[in-house]
């Protein structure tokens, strides 16, 4: 299993969600790049990274069976190599 | 007229990213917003035939309050152009309005305004690196450029090109549209883009505005079609496009990009004065969507206009559709086909198939402007060519409109 299912990860603070029918809509402001994640359930993973203790936590709140988490963790990498998300070195937000 | 082709009675449930896009998103990608039809040039082939100024320009105010828009709708960024944008008086003003609302801008301009100082300026944390700035040459050299673009022209661009360099002003664009005259310079724009520490972007000559009148000159003959695909293929994730070559993925293998037509989809265009068309190359009524003062805001337009939602609906390939390159260049530019008097739901007149030209052969109406802000005088900056159109080819009215001894003969009998 990817490694970075084990760590702390955020959205990178320059990156806007759009909300889109398929799922969303992803500009980073620095870079300038636009990605679309295709489902609603990557979105939903992208958005709780922040708050939780790491990745595979993420995925199961975002309600991600644990079959598929190999999968999402290709998508994230992929979302990492744009520099979308990136690994979190503060600790994670408290949800309020 | 209904502009979109007969649609099948049902369709399944889209899948793919495409698919998605053909039934429109809830807010475009890719905004193009002409802030203004005045310009110091005349170019020959202009998409929006702009010149004049409208006196309905859209006030200071009104442009902020659509950046307010764009921004709650999240439209990430817009591409701005004109006319000439940076001959607003506020256009400065409003590209920090925009920077500072999250609304990114790439703009469009011949340079004119580009002084050393305004390129300080772009490359300033002011700008905060939300800023792109496309540079428009049609030509790698001043004959091939000035041509279509008006005596002059050339040296502007390279003006700014070289401001742009100089202040430190990171990856700037030379944005040129592809034409018969200047695809053998490929290599060339390539080499001035790298000179200047630019990226190139190429994109397709499209008969709209004063395009319809010099498309017949201008546009790529067959030959160099394959000529620019290869190139773009060899080239590929060294140029932009702006998506705009897919009619060419019928070749064989897709170019980088979306490769469908996102007019009213994903794309559209905001005027200067507040007209909201399907596609920056489709300034025309049968395009027409709404007006942003009149109807309730660009949200509103954008997501409730009844020619938005024919566009998005399913569409069959009419004549293209027992081509087997149909699923690669889904119909061409509908721009392209309307502009030329083609119908819709057929080919695009730059098929590389060989279907346009025979479209193009038969029976067809070139549709009339609805809108021209041309220069109704021209002035010296018009492009050479035109006054090359306007030479005289009918025979003098009488012969010693030509020749003060017209009629004389020394040897002739006296009277």
């Amino acid at each position: 299993m990817d490694a970075l299912l084990g760590e702390p990860w955020e959205l990178t603070p320059s990156v806007a969600l759009r909300p889109e029918p398929f799922g969303a809509l992803a500009y980073h402001f620095g870079n300038r790049r636009l990605t679309f994640l295709k489902r609603p359930e990557l979105v939903a993973v992208v958005r709780g990274l922040r708050s939780a203790p790491d990745v595979r936590s993420a995925l199961a709140e975002a309600g991600v069976p644990a079959s598929q988490h190999g999968a999402f963790a290709a998508a994230l990498r992929g979302l990492a190599a744009a520099d979308m998300i990136r690994p979190r070195t503060t600790d994670p937000e408290v949800p309020r | 007229m209904t502009l979109a082709p007969e649609r099948p009675a049902d369709t399944p449930a889209p899948r793919t990213l495409v698919q998605q896009f053909e039934l429109g998103l809830d807010a475009p990608i890719c905004l193009t917003w002409e802030l203004t039809y005045a310009c110091n040039l005349e170019c020959a082939h202009c998409l929006s035939s702009s010149g004049r100024r409208d006196p309905r320009e859209l006030s200071t105010e009104q442009c902020k309050a659509v950046i307010d828009e764009l921004q709650r709708m999240q439209v990430f960024y817009v591409n701005i152009g004109g006319g000439e944008p940076t001959i607003r008086p506020d256009f400065w003003e409003l590209l920090e309005y925009a920077v500072a609302h999250d609304v990114g801008v790439k703009f469009s301009t011949n340079g004119v305004r580009l002084t050393p100082e305004r390129a300080r300026f772009l490359a300033s944390p002011a700008c905060n690196g939300y800023v792109d700035v496309q540079i428009s040459l049609d030509g790698a050299t001043a004959e091939v450029n000035d041509y279509v673009r008006g005596p002059g022209s050339y040296d502007t661009a390279l003006r700014a090109l070289a401001n742009l360099r100089d202040a430190g002003f990171a990856d700037a664009k030379i944005s040129v549209v592809c034409t018969r005259q200047n695809i053998g310079q490929l290599d060339e724009f390539k080499a001035l883009a790298d000179r200047f520490g630019a990226t190139l972007r190429l994109t397709r000559l499209r008969p709209s505005g004063r395009g319809a009148d010099v498309w017949d000159e201008l546009h790529p003959l067959p030959e160099q079609q394959r000529e620019l695909y290869d190139w773009l293929l060899a080239h590929g994730e060294e140029v932009l496009t702006g998506d705009s070559f897919f009619h060419l993925a019928a070749f064989g293998e897709s170019l980088p990009g979306l490769n469908l037509c996102g007019a009213g989809r994903v794309v559209c265009l905001i005027d200067p004065i507040g007209d909201v068309y399907a596609c920056p190359f489709a300034i025309h009524d049968e395009f027409l969507a709404g007006n942003l003062l009149a109807d309730g805001g660009f949200r509103k337009v954008w997501q409730d206009s009844a020619l938005f939602a024919d566009l998005r609906s399913p569409q069959t390939g009419g004549a293209c559709s027992s081509c087997q390159f149909f699923d690669a260049c889904r119909g061409g530019c509908m721009a392209a086909k309307f502009f030329t008097g083609l119908p819709l739901d057929g080919p695009d007149p730059e098929c590389v198939q060989g279907y346009g030209e025979s479209a193009l052969a038969g029976d067809r109406v070139v549709p009339p402007a609805s809108q021209d802000h041309s220069k109704s005088a021209p002035t010296r900056n018009q492009p050479v060519m035109l006054r090359l159109g306007t030479t005289r080819t009918a025979p003098p009215v009488s012969a010693c409109a030509e020749s003060p001894l017209a009629g004389f003969d020394p040897n002739g009998e006296r009277r």
